[in-house]
């Protein structure tokens, strides 16, 4: 589906010490990349509770990319492993709900590799165009038909003949 | 029906459940002479005779207490949602299904289509092009014949009506039942929107032995026989005491089985998947995304039902996708895989 | 034509109404049963862990989840081609024997029982189990309580769980019991024995004596003279727990026995569009419409039904009582639907004596309580008799063990015809014209599908994937325009 319109919206969770330095690396050198990121800065992308991509998700964000150091260069020593870990299991379970691998994606950039973010950014961007919007709130709509429904009920019990004791 | 004037109402109804709910409410034994001591019981189909135009006849706000059990997926499960609330000053989601989908909820991985169309359709040897199947509406010689709408998604009963207070569990253990009574019987309930229970989770009460937690692999219950004293999740096993709320007092890992998250997110818990991903991914013992891709893949083929049993309805993507790839159907009407 | 609707269905689990239209003359035209759920369990089960099974099943009904964690276990034993260790079946169905008990006793009491303690057309407020305790006072109480409290605690303590056991593996169980849990489970069996006498001797006094009741038992209006189904065991005596399923003519002799693995090639499914529920009938002999007698494949699977496909009792007391029953109403088999009250009690005693049997079996507290299974799952059957009827659990799997398939053909879905037909009779022959309709008669109409023990929620569990259909279209006048059909033998 590749709607010329649509423009995604994606949620960024990027990490204090390397990626948003990087980011904000790629801004000052005046790199072009798309704008579609809005971007959360968290201390470490360990910060990243799995419940903040559901929410994303849940709340019409169309992909969520997060950004952290290099294995082995947490500036918190360990914790983007636990990153690597909650995005395993993340896709995992999102594959599961029917998300697109493409509309979640884990980048390690550090504070030197604006250029890497920005591509990144710009692959992420163009995979989820083609994928189309996500809208996830439109699977919760209910149907008009339901009201139909109840008041064929109602209108059921009004007709039928009074009991009493 | 209104016997004495000055008792406040209390209403017990159940809608997509089970039964255990009533079950557990009768488990209170003797205390139920209490219960009908203190309340008029003006509903409560499994044990009274009380019918739905009982209801339909009585002042707004009339009932004090309903303790609805069962989620919301047919028109006529939404009409009582809706009838109870305007009839009730206080509107409780009682028990696993009403709070969070409970096992019914799982049905939010397919659709009432799909359910339909298999049963109907698939099958080669049927013939049915106009889609035989139970109607809203059937004329039959004497007259007409009513049955409700089914929807796609199971809803939790507060996302059709405005919930007071929440009971957790499948079911809510009877002890519990019995506090939240007596609660409610000498006006000692908490802030409207609470859920009634423990805040904190199975491992807190759970009596197992917990030291070191390094997952080089998962187990299914059926691979090995665990220790009796020592933590499930240790040896292991996924257990999911780790997210879900205590009030059980851990009984299942006290016979040998892991948690299977009935009582639903622990307090400050949105998603009950994302806590489970979230402590899970404290335990695997790896630094290598093969290797931790592997763990993941053989330890947990069902991602859905071992994160979400209980809670699908009401997490925070509720239903797996309409659109994407799980209903696909083509032009012949066939599901693609 | 005039409509009388009753709704909700009251006393038994799940949910129903019944539209009863009367024509011109106030005579009853037609009554139907309706039950407006589904679930859709054999749908949304795939995908799952086979293991996970006996948890998602039980929660099909509250009030009988035992009886599908038990079926949900013996299907993953043969789903994983595991046989457990003799001590594992064994502790399976003496649990098995406590939960028909205390099932039966919360039917008797709480359920069906007000009817004939407090009247059936006694005030609403008064046909239900408090009625009931403060009628025959709190000495009986008491024992009544005593009876469910023992039952579920001893569930508890074997299960983990009051209601929803969590305990049931491929190859056995997750727990054993100890010497000090099997001397508890054997004092409060003999409890429990002495407990289902004592019922027998209340039905006795209060129901038996009273020729009122007797003249409902004995009604017309409460007959059906259909097939009646149950399992057996090597004896052809009732058993619960194991055995062959037996199906009996309306003239009491044997028309098949088969193991539960071949149920497909003996039950067929009907369908109306005015219930979400089908209607099952025994294939050889077809589809006839809601009639009974020996020529419409109509069948029950009910107490009654048990003993009636049965030669007897397996223990002493429990034969004694069913000998009782049959002088009683003369002979077998024995087609009043009202007597499924009795037959339900002679069930009783029957597990609180298999109970205290198995609890003092000299093997009940040594293990091995499971093996693991070795073997790749593919296909497995697993039959019980639940409270209400025989219970079949289906699956089959990916070599992982995760489900592809999923099929359940539960207790209460066996009688849904002569359910259905039971309430149209009853209704035709009670209100006839210029009678009076009260609430008390209506109430009196709903006797006659309460006597079944019905469980909605089991009942409706889903439709099935690849059961044989058939499928009847039918004119605004009723006259049949189409039949679908599916799967159906010789068609």
């Amino acid at each position: 589906m590749h709607d010329e319109n649509f423009d995604p919206r994606i949620i960024g969770f990027f990490c204090n010490w390397c990626s948003y330095r990087a980011a904000d690396m790629a801004g000052t050198a005046r790199m072009n990349y798309e704008p579609n990121v809005r971007i959360i800065r968290v201390m470490c992308s360990g910060r990243v509770d799995p419940d903040f991509v559901m929410a994303a998700f849940a709340k019409g964000a169309d992909g969520v990319l997060i950004a952290g150091c290099h294995p082995g260069e947490c500036h918190y020593n360990n914790q983007n492993f636990k990153t690597m870990r909650r995005y395993a299991l993340l896709k995992h379970t999102l594959r599961a709900m029917g998300v697109e691998d493409e509309r979640l994606r884990l980048q390690w950039a550090s504070a030197a590799e604006g250029a890497v973010l920005a591509r990144a950014i710009d692959k992420m961007v163009e995979e989820v165009r083609d994928l189309g919007p996500l809208n996830w709130p439109e699977n919760w709509d209910t149907p008009p038909e339901v009201e139909d429904a109840i008041r064929m009920m109602e209108a059921e019990h009004a007709e039928a003949l009074e009991v009493t004791a | 029906m209104s016997g004495n004037g000055s008792k406040p109402k209390l209403a017990l109804y159940w809608a997509a459940s089970c039964g255990g709910c009533e079950i557990a409410v009768l488990g209170i034994g003797d205390k139920i002479l209490d219960i009908t001591e203190a309340f008029d019981i003006v509903l409560w189909p499994v044990a009274m005779d009380f019918k739905l135009h009982h209801i339909e006849a009585m002042e707004d706000k009339s009932i004090d207490v309903c303790l609805f059990n069962g989620a919301v997926r047919t028109s006529e499960q939404e009409y009582m949602a809706r009838l109870l609330r305007a009839k009730s000053k206080v509107m409780v989601a009682f028990g696993s299904c009403a709070h969070e989908g409970c096992i019914p909820g799982l049905a939010n991985v397919t659709t009432h289509e799909d359910i339909f169309q298999s049963s109907y359709h698939d099958k080669a040897t049927v013939h049915n092009p106009d889609g035989v199947r139970p109607q809203l509406k059937t004329e039959v010689e004497e007259g007409t014949l009513y049955l409700p709408m089914f929807y796609d998604t199971v809803r939790t009963l507060d996302q059709a009506v405005q919930v007071d207070y929440y009971i957790p569990g499948c079911p809510p253990e009877s002890n519990r039942i019995w506090e939240a009574l007596t609660a409610v019987m000498e006006g000692k309930l908490p802030e409207p929107g609470s859920v009634i229970g423990e805040k904190s989770t199975v491992c807190d009460v759970c009596p197992r032995i917990r030291t070191d937690k390094t997952i080089k692999a998962f187990k299914r219950t059926w691979e090995i026989e665990p220790d009796p004293e020592i933590c499930l999740l240790e040896q292991g096993i996924i257990c999911c005491g780790i997210a879900t709320r205590a009030g059980c007092g851990a009984l299942c890992p006290q016979v040998g089985s892991p948690c299977i998250g009935c009582y639903g997110p622990a307090e400050g818990v949105d998603d009950f998947g994302a806590r489970m991903i979230s402590a899970l991914a404290s335990v695997i013992d790896s630094e290598d995304p093969e290797e931790i891709d592997r763990i993941i893949a053989s330890g947990i083929p069902d991602p859905i039902g071992q994160f979400y049993r209980f809670g699908l309805a009401h997490s925070r993507l509720r239903r797996t996708s309409l659109r994407g790839a799980l209903h696909r159907r083509n032009a012949q009407g066939e599901v693609q895989p | 034509m005039k409509r009388i609707s009753i709704d909700p269905i009251t006393r038994l689990e799940g949910h129903g109404k019944i539209e009863i239209f009367l024509n011109d003359e106030g005579d009853v035209a037609n009554a139907y049963l309706q039950i407006p759920e589904l679930r859709g369990f054999e749908r949304f089960c795939v995908g799952r862990l086979a293991e996970d099974m006996p948890n998602l099943t039980n929660r099909i009904c509250g009030v009988c989840p035992e009886a599908h964690h038990i079926a949900a276990t013996k299907a993953l034993d043969a789903l994983f081609h595991v046989e457990p260790p003799p001590t594992a079946k064994k502790l399976r169905e003496m649990f098995y024997s406590i939960f028909f008990a205390t099932d039966h006793t919360t039917h008797f009491y709480a359920l069906g029982g007000p009817d004939f303690v407090m009247g059936p057309d006694a005030p609403a407020s008064e046909r239900n189990i408090v009625g009931v305790i403060k009628k025959v006072g709190m000495d009986v109480s008491a024992k009544v309580l005593k009876m469910r409290h023992d039952g579920h605690h001893l569930l508890k303590l074997m299960g983990g769980r009051p209601v929803h056991p969590n305990w049931g593996l491929p190859g056995g169980v997750s727990r054993g019991i100890t010497e000090e849990q099997r001397a508890e489970i054997e004092r409060l069996g003999r409890d429990a024995v002495e407990f289902a006498r004592f019922t027998i001797q209340l039905f006795n006094d209060v129901v038996l004596k009273n020729s009122a009741y007797v003249d409902l038992i004995v009604n017309d209006a409460f007959t059906h003279r259909t097939y009646n189904m149950g399992t057996v065991d090597a004896n052809n005596k009732v058993n619960f727990y194991d055995g062959m399923i037996r199906i009996t003519g309306p003239d009491g002799k044997e028309f098949a026995k088969y193991p539960g693995s071949e149920y497909q090639q003996h039950i067929a499914e009907h369908v109306e569009s005015w219930s979400y529920l089908k209607f099952p009938y025994l294939k050889d002999i077809g589809w006839k419409g809601f009639v009974d007698g020996p020529d419409s494949g109509v069948y029950k699977a009910t107490p009654l039904s048990r003993l009636n496909a049965s030669d007897g009792m397996a223990t002493p007391l429990a034969q004694e009582e069913y000998e009782r029953m049959y002088d009683t109403l003369g002979g077998k088999p024995v087609h009043h639907t009202l007597a499924t009250h009795w037959a339900r009690l002679v069930e009783l005693l029957y597990a609180t004596e298999r109970w205290v049997e198995l609890a003092t079996d000299p093997e009940i507290t040594v293990g091995p309580f499971r093996v693991l299974p070795t073997e790749t799952p593919t296909e497995g059957i697993g039959q019980v008799e639940a409270p209400r009827g025989t219970l079949i659990h289906h699956y089959k799997s990916d070599e992982r063990g995760v489900l592809t398939h999923v099929n359940l053909v539960v207790g209460t879905t066996n009688n849904t015809a002569a359910m259905n037909m039971s309430v149209r009779k009853a209704a035709k022959g009670l209100i006839k014209k210029g009678e009076v309709v009260t609430e008390g008669l209506l109430n009196t109409i709903e006797m006659a599908y309460r006597a079944y023990d019905p469980c909605m929620s089991c009942a409706t569990h889903s439709l099935p994937g690849q059961m044989p259909l058939e499928v009847t279209i039918r004119a605004a006048d009723g006259e049949v325009l189409h039949q679908l059909e599916q799967y159906l033998p010789g068609r």
